[in-house]
């Protein structure tokens, strides 16, 4: 993509601005009648979600205390992988936007919960809920556009690390909740002189105090404690986390990176109405179709569209506002872009592919000037790693 | 919520060592997030309780018996405890007179509840709530209680719900005090919470009862107050009912030369909501006019308040604030959050203006 602003043809450009600001009037009236009936099924909903994550989690490490005998691995790998990514997304990563805030419970709030990831979770609601969020596919201000190693729109310039970038984002896959901790961090900022020392430090402490805690967890304390199958239940738990990068890697890169996603300068944010958010939000984000246990395994992320407009509606209602999104969408001319996850994943990385290269041939062959289609001043695109 | 208190140094050392071990293994969940799944009332850094018998006391008024959660302390008869239940699907926390007498067998604590009009707490506890639901519960508080050494004359003046304290002390102390006369107010015979125990009470000679139906007899005076109790002056009194009644008293004790009056009053819960009021920030103790359409955050920060703060419209729950008492407004919705203390409201300042005096923790 092209930032829209850029386009030959920009696909807002039939909306008047009163129509952007109707169209935002229409979709804070669906927001408010979902809003006004939040209840007791909702509240029970994630409590069983929760409660049954952690059942499934106590009985699979359980059995993998047997996990020398082939199906117990087999089995107790499969059940920790699903218990791991419903607490980072149905559970984590919702619980962490204050989805359940409102049911004034404690334990189920965005200010005290704490996942199973390595990024502690106050540093990652800061970078996803204030940055991605408010800012979301607006080039050079959201890094979730490549994550700072990768190049996954025209407009970002092109270098020759990004040559190798189907391989950092295989990597990435694999080693995601350790990326998601090193982006949180901001290292390329850090490493530009643009972060505080100190705060960078004190921070670089609480993650490796987080990882040390989970290492010794999957890695140290659960092995041992299977005794002769120490080994095999350490692979058990190696293969759950890689299982769950995966996975929850797949999903994220569904919501964003797809064709049809659009991106934004980061000029036409500024003084932006409510409107005008809601309209980048809608045009800035893909769904993935697909069942039940699709929805649920992805956290409702399968919603990414209605997450982003909504990111504080309960993730169990998204199902029930899509298709008046949709129609939102549909009155109002605009692309609302879903597809099965094969299929949007497969558009993701042959994304990945193509800007590995550089737009124009041309640049590859002289390897003198990086692409520019023309010269962005003001939207600097940071490069970590 | 209330936290249980375990000091380290009392518990054995191989259970202290198992219970390092419990927090690796459930990290970053704490050890009680999966006991809980099994037993909420085991739980040893939340106390709870479960709902065993909810028994009719009138058509409006309801005692509801609880088996206190590992960790509850005995309460000194006539306090209250701050009891948190799930109303469709939101946490609700109100204070109630504890009931119980301190010897029952089975260790269970009773509480008991009128339902007042629109009172979305009291009619949920009277009306909806059913055994075996499991409840959030405080230790108990309260300083109206009765001295180690009973004073010999005693007088007690309650009013609707107000025995509810008064009888807690009643089933613990009765025998313990030799002369006591309790002054009631209902409106009608019917209303009359614990009204055949009472009389039982006075059949036996342990107390003097004195009960007004104030739909015929009309309200409790000040000036009744020697005419009822003719040695009022030799009695040390406790009062526990409306605000009116209370009020009433204070102000006759205030001008009289009479024996210590100890009240209890339990206020509403609902702040006064209007347009915009004054805001105190808990952090500094500073308190500010603020009009109902500008957000708290911006608020606070005008003040020089350190506020927490994110996205500044709403969506990424950086900014929140437990908001201490008082009334708030969301500027999307208009929709109003109110909290008492203790309730553990936390609100977006981003969004958030003031709809009445408000209190905010940071």
């Amino acid at each position: 993509m092209t930032a829209i602003q850029r386009k030959a043809v920009d696909p807002t450009a039939h909306l008047s601005a009163e129509d952007i600001e109707a169209l935002g009037r229409e979709l804070d009236e669906i927001r408010e009648s979902v809003m006004a009936t939040r209840g007791e099924a909702d509240a029970a909903y994630i409590r069983k979600v929760i409660d049954t994550q952690r059942k499934l989690e106590l009985a699979s490490r359980a059995v993998l205390l047997f996990s020398l005998f082939p199906p117990a691995w087999f089995v107790g790998t499969a059940g920790l992988s699903i218990s791991k990514i419903l607490e980072n997304m149905e559970i984590g990563h919702n619980v962490m936007h204050g989805q359940w805030d409102w049911m004034r419970d404690p334990k189920i709030h965005s200010t005290t919960w704490e996942w199973d990831n390595a990024s502690p979770s106050e540093m990652w609601k800061h970078s996803h809920n204030q940055v991605h969020h408010a800012y979301t596919n607006v080039l050079g201000k959201d890094n979730d556009l490549g994550y700072g190693i990768m190049r996954v729109d025209e407009d970002q310039k092109w270098s020759k690390f990004y040559l190798g970038q189907p391989l950092w984002n295989f990597i990435n896959a694999c080693l995601f909740e350790y990326g998601i901790a090193a982006y949180d961090l901001e290292i390329g900022k850090y490493l530009k002189g643009r972060k505080d020392k100190a705060v960078f430090q004190a921070e670089v402490k609480r993650v490796l105090a987080k990882i040390k805690k989970q290492a010794m967890r999957d890695y140290l304390v659960h092995p041992l404690l299977s005794g002769p199958s120490a080994l095999s239940t350490l692979g058990a738990n190696a293969t759950a986390n890689l299982v769950r990068n995966w996975w929850t890697h797949s999903v994220i890169m569904c919501g964003h990176f797809p064709s049809n996603i659009e991106t934004f300068t980061r000029a036409s944010t500024v003084g932006e109405t409510r409107g005008q958010w809601y309209l980048r939000q809608m045009l800035g984000a893909g769904n993935i179709s697909g069942s039940k246990f699709l929805h649920l395994m992805t956290g409702n992320l399968s919603f990414q569209i209605e997450h982003h407009l909504y990111p504080d509606l309960p993730s169990n209602r998204y199902a029930e506002v899509a298709p008046k999104v949709r129609e939102v969408f549909e009155k109002y001319g605009l692309n609302y872009v879903t597809g099965s996850l094969p299929r949007q994943l497969g558009s993701a990385w042959k994304k990945v592919f193509r800007l590995a290269l550089p737009n124009d041939l041309k640049d590859l062959a002289t390897r003198s000037k990086p692409a520019r289609t023309r010269p962005v001043a003001t939207d600097r695109v940071r490069v970590a790693a | 919520m209330s936290v249980i208190e375990q000091p380290a140094a009392t518990r054995h050392p191989l259970k202290a060592r198992l219970g390092r071990l419990a927090e690796l293994v459930a990290t970053p969940l704490v050890p009680s997030d999966f006991s809980d799944l099994i037993d909420p009332l085991r739980s040893s850094t939340d106390l709870r309780g479960r709902i065993v018998e909810i028994r009719s006391e009138t058509a409006d008024a309801a005692t509801i018996v609880i088996k206190p959660g590992r960790g509850w302390r005995a309460h000194t008869p006539g306090q209250y405890l701050r009891i948190g239940v799930d109303i469709d699907g939101v946490r609700r926390w109100r204070a109630y007179s504890l009931t119980s007498p301190l010897d029952r067998a089975d260790g269970l604590i009773t509480i008991t509840v009128k339902a007042i009009p629109d009172g979305l707490v009291s009619n949920f506890l009277v009306r909806r709530a059913r055994p075996g639901l499991v409840v959030q519960l405080d230790q108990p508080t309260g300083d109206f209680t009765l001295p180690a050494t009973a004073p010999a004359k005693v007088l007690f003046i309650t009013g609707g719900s107000g025995i509810t304290p008064v009888m807690g002390m009643l089933r613990n102390a009765i025998d313990s005090l030799d002369d006591v006369v309790l002054l009631h107010s209902a409106p009608t015979p019917d209303d009359v919470i614990f009204d055949a125990e009472l009389r039982e009470l006075a059949a036996t000679g342990a107390l003097t009862l004195i009960v007004r139906h104030t739909d015929t007899e009309g309200m409790l005076e000040a000036a009744d107050l020697e005419a009822i109790v003719p040695d009022l002056a030799e009695r040390e009194t406790w009062a526990c009912g409306p605000v009116g009644m209370l009020d009433l008293l204070e102000q006759h004790w205030a001008i009289t030369e009479l024996k210590p009056l100890h009240t209890e009053r339990f206020r509403p819960a609902l702040a006064a909501i209007g347009e915009g009021g004054t805001v105190t920030f808990g952090t500094t103790d500073l308190t500010v006019d603020a009009d109902g359409a500008t957000p708290l955050l911006d608020v606070g920060e005008d003040a020089g308040v350190l506020m927490p703060s994110g996205c500044r419209m709403g969506i990424c729950f950086g900014c929140v604030t437990p908001l201490v008492e008082g009334s708030v407004r969301d500027l999307r919705t208009g929709e109003i959050t109110s909290a008492a203390e203790g309730d553990g409201v936390l609100v977006q300042t981003c969004i958030s203006a003031a709809a009445g005096a408000c209190t905010l923790a940071r």
